[in-house]
């Protein structure tokens, strides 16, 4: 059974205008010890996603539709003390920032002994101890000194290290990793994507990794979904989308990632930008930017289907073209 | 120091060309003779420096002169008042943090509830409302038509209820509304977010995390109006006749009596500059991003 499934996930965000659609009909499951990337530029509905699994959607956005489901268990529609209990417990979250994401006013050791006390039976001594052995885990230096400092002796990568901390510590499910490596130097990312990938694999721990870093998925994740204007357009293994994307934004996407081994001059881009949520095109959302957009996408939306080894939401090569 | 040097300076010059002593003391009928006596007697003879500097060493060794209308040591007669108006501050400042902070929070958290709305239109009022309105209204519903507490002096243990009530209402409507803004900004930290994904009660995410980190601006306010209220209770003192330091510099103001401004000048400055200190090394306690980094980092 896979640890989370989403079924047609919708989440809208009321506002004096009518009611803006920032996910529209989003389906995906993550198996166990599964890394799952998911990509797209900002604004994609990518974030959203992750905050609507954990239940932390900024108002007013809202779920309107679709199922969330956690080890078999709908998690969508829960009151807010059930889903405080997953949050931490079975959901960890890490987000962008690691500077701001600590309180500054408390101990690491303090903020990684609160969260394991909200969710597991153990006394202080019990879990100060095993906060010191998370520190260690998570590579720092030192621990049961480093346990009493406030976050502000750490330097960005340490921080980060002590959030994937402080998001595995109550041993959950399930992590979601928002943009965990996009505020760091470009040095440290590998050893956190690596970090977060080793404790995931021993643990069992099925990992959302949410990014618009393809570097980062490409090293990371075991399958890819490719995300645009709040719809999914290609699904499927890291490999297979990565050198035979069939979606031509998902190719847009992947030819804009350098590459070592083979040179090019310039690399390509996608003309344009993202459509605004008010204004989603009729059709395929892509079509206005498609380099190969033909009638039927400006009248018909397609649906995600089998093209060889990924899923791919285009009508491209489905009889005509 | 500085600061106070030039307080010091101020209240010696106010004290030195408000009011002739040799005036107060003799009254109409002097000699020229008995005037002369007197003033070399009071030292007034000498240059100005000169009587600053001794003014200085004085107050240094706890002589603030002699007061010219009651005739008593100034420093005594400051003993005298300040204990009235230590207790009606202390009472007054402890009702406005007891009751303002969390107001401030409750407004914060639950920001489009019925009290909320009630509770802001309220500090409206209790900002805008002048002390002594206030005050007088106070002794007009409680001690005029209901004639539960004494509207005046300090004999009874009710006393101080009016007063302080009258002297909190300014502060307790402004440390909630500063509480209700500060923690409003700290709700939307990412820190506060990332808590929440953890999994903490709202109780601890509000309680712990955000009012921790609202205090640290909210504090400097909380000091700085306790220094405020001892300093210039003299309204609230006058409309109750609380026998304080407000009531003291009144009459000595009405006696131009120098000594006993100046003093209180001073003893203002002084407490200031105090809490201004107090202030600080609260700050070191509490926010450990200005306590240098020990062993590494």
């Amino acid at each position: 059974m896979p640890v989370l499934s989403v079924r047609d996930l919708v989440v809208e965000f009321p506002n004096r205008r009518g009611v803006a659609r920032a996910v529209d009909g989003v389906s995906f499951e993550i198996d166990p010890g599964e890394v799952l990337g998911l990509v797209g530029e900002s604004g994609a509905g990518k974030s959203l996603t992750g905050a609507a699994i954990v239940g932390l959607l900024p108002p007013p956005g809202r779920i309107a539709g679709g199922a969330i489901l956690l080890d078999g268990e709908r998690i969508d529609a829960l009151p807010p003390h059930r889903m405080r209990a997953i949050r931490g417990r079975r959901i960890g979250m890490i987000f962008q920032d690691p500077l701001t994401a600590l309180n500054p006013l408390f101990t690491v050791g303090q903020q990684l002994i609160e969260t394991m006390r909200a969710h597991l039976p153990l006394s202080h001594r019990q879990a100060r101890e095993r906060a010191i052995a998370w520190l260690a885990e998570v590579g720092i230096a030192a621990p049961s000194m480093r346990v009493d400092a406030y976050p502000n002796a750490f330097s960005g990568g340490m921080r980060q290290r002590v959030a994937i901390a402080l998001a595995l510590c109550a041993e959950p499910r399930l992590v979601i990793a928002d943009e965990p490596t996009t505020a760091l130097d470009v040095s440290i990312q590998a050893q956190i994507v690596a970090l977060l990938r080793r404790l995931a694999r021993e643990r069992g721990t099925a990992i959302l990794l949410i990014t618009h870093d393809m570097g980062v998925i490409a090293e990371t994740a075991d399958r890819v979904a490719v995300m645009y204007a709040g719809r999914i357009v290609e699904i499927g293994s890291t490999r297979a989308v990565i050198d035979s994307p069939s979606h031509p934004y998902a190719d847009g996407l992947m030819a804009s990632i350098p590459s070592l081994d083979r040179p090019v001059d310039r690399l390509r881009q996608i003309d344009g930008a993202m459509p605004r949520l008010d204004a989603i095109p009729a059709g395929c959302a892509f079509h206005p930017r498609c380099p190969s957009a033909f009638d039927r996408c400006r009248v018909e939306r397609p649906e995600l289907r089998d093209v060889g080894p990924t899923r791919s939401a285009c009508w491209l090569g489905q009889g005509h073209g | 120091m500085p600061v106070l040097l030039v307080v010091g300076f101020i209240a010696f010059a106010l004290s030195d060309f408000v009011g002739d002593p040799v005036l107060l003391y003799l009254g109409q009928d002097q000699t020229q003779e008995q005037r002369e006596a007197l003033i070399r007697q009071l030292g007034r003879d000498r240059p100005i420096f000169v009587r600053y500097a001794d003014y200085v060493w004085g107050v240094l060794h706890g002589d603030f002169g002699i007061s010219y209308a009651a005739r008593e040591p100034v420093g005594q007669l400051l003993m005298q008042y300040l204990p009235a108006t230590l207790e009606l501050a202390g009472i007054a400042s402890a009702l406005a943090v007891a009751v303002g902070v969390p107001m401030g929070v409750y407004t914060a958290i639950h920001r489009n509830t019925l009290l909320s709305r009630v509770f802001m239109i309220g500090s409206l009022i209790g900002v805008s409302l002048p002390t002594f309105m206030l005050g007088m209204l106070l002794i007009l519903v409680f001690s005029v038509w209901l004639g539960w507490l004494p509207s005046f002096g300090r004999e009874t243990v009710l006393s101080p209820v009016l007063p302080a009530v009258t002297l909190a209402m300014f502060q307790m409507t402004m440390i909630m509304r500063l509480v209700r803004a500060e923690m409003l900004e700290i709700l939307r930290a990412e820190y506060i977010r990332f808590a929440r994904a953890r999994g903490l009660s709202d109780r601890a995410i509000h309680f712990s995390h955000a009012l921790k980190n609202t205090l640290v601006p909210v504090m400097t306010i909380i000091a700085l109006q306790f220094g405020g209220i001892v300093a210039f209770s003299l309204v609230t003192e006058t409309v109750f006749e609380w026998p304080g330091l407000g009531r003291l510099l009144v009459k000595s103001v009405a006696s131009a009596d120098g000594p006993v401004m100046s003093a209180y000048l001073l003893l203002t400055a002084l407490l200031f500059v105090t809490i201004n200190l107090v202030v600080d090394l609260l700050y070191f306690a509490i926010d450990p991003r200005l306590r240098l980094p020990r062993g590494g980092a």
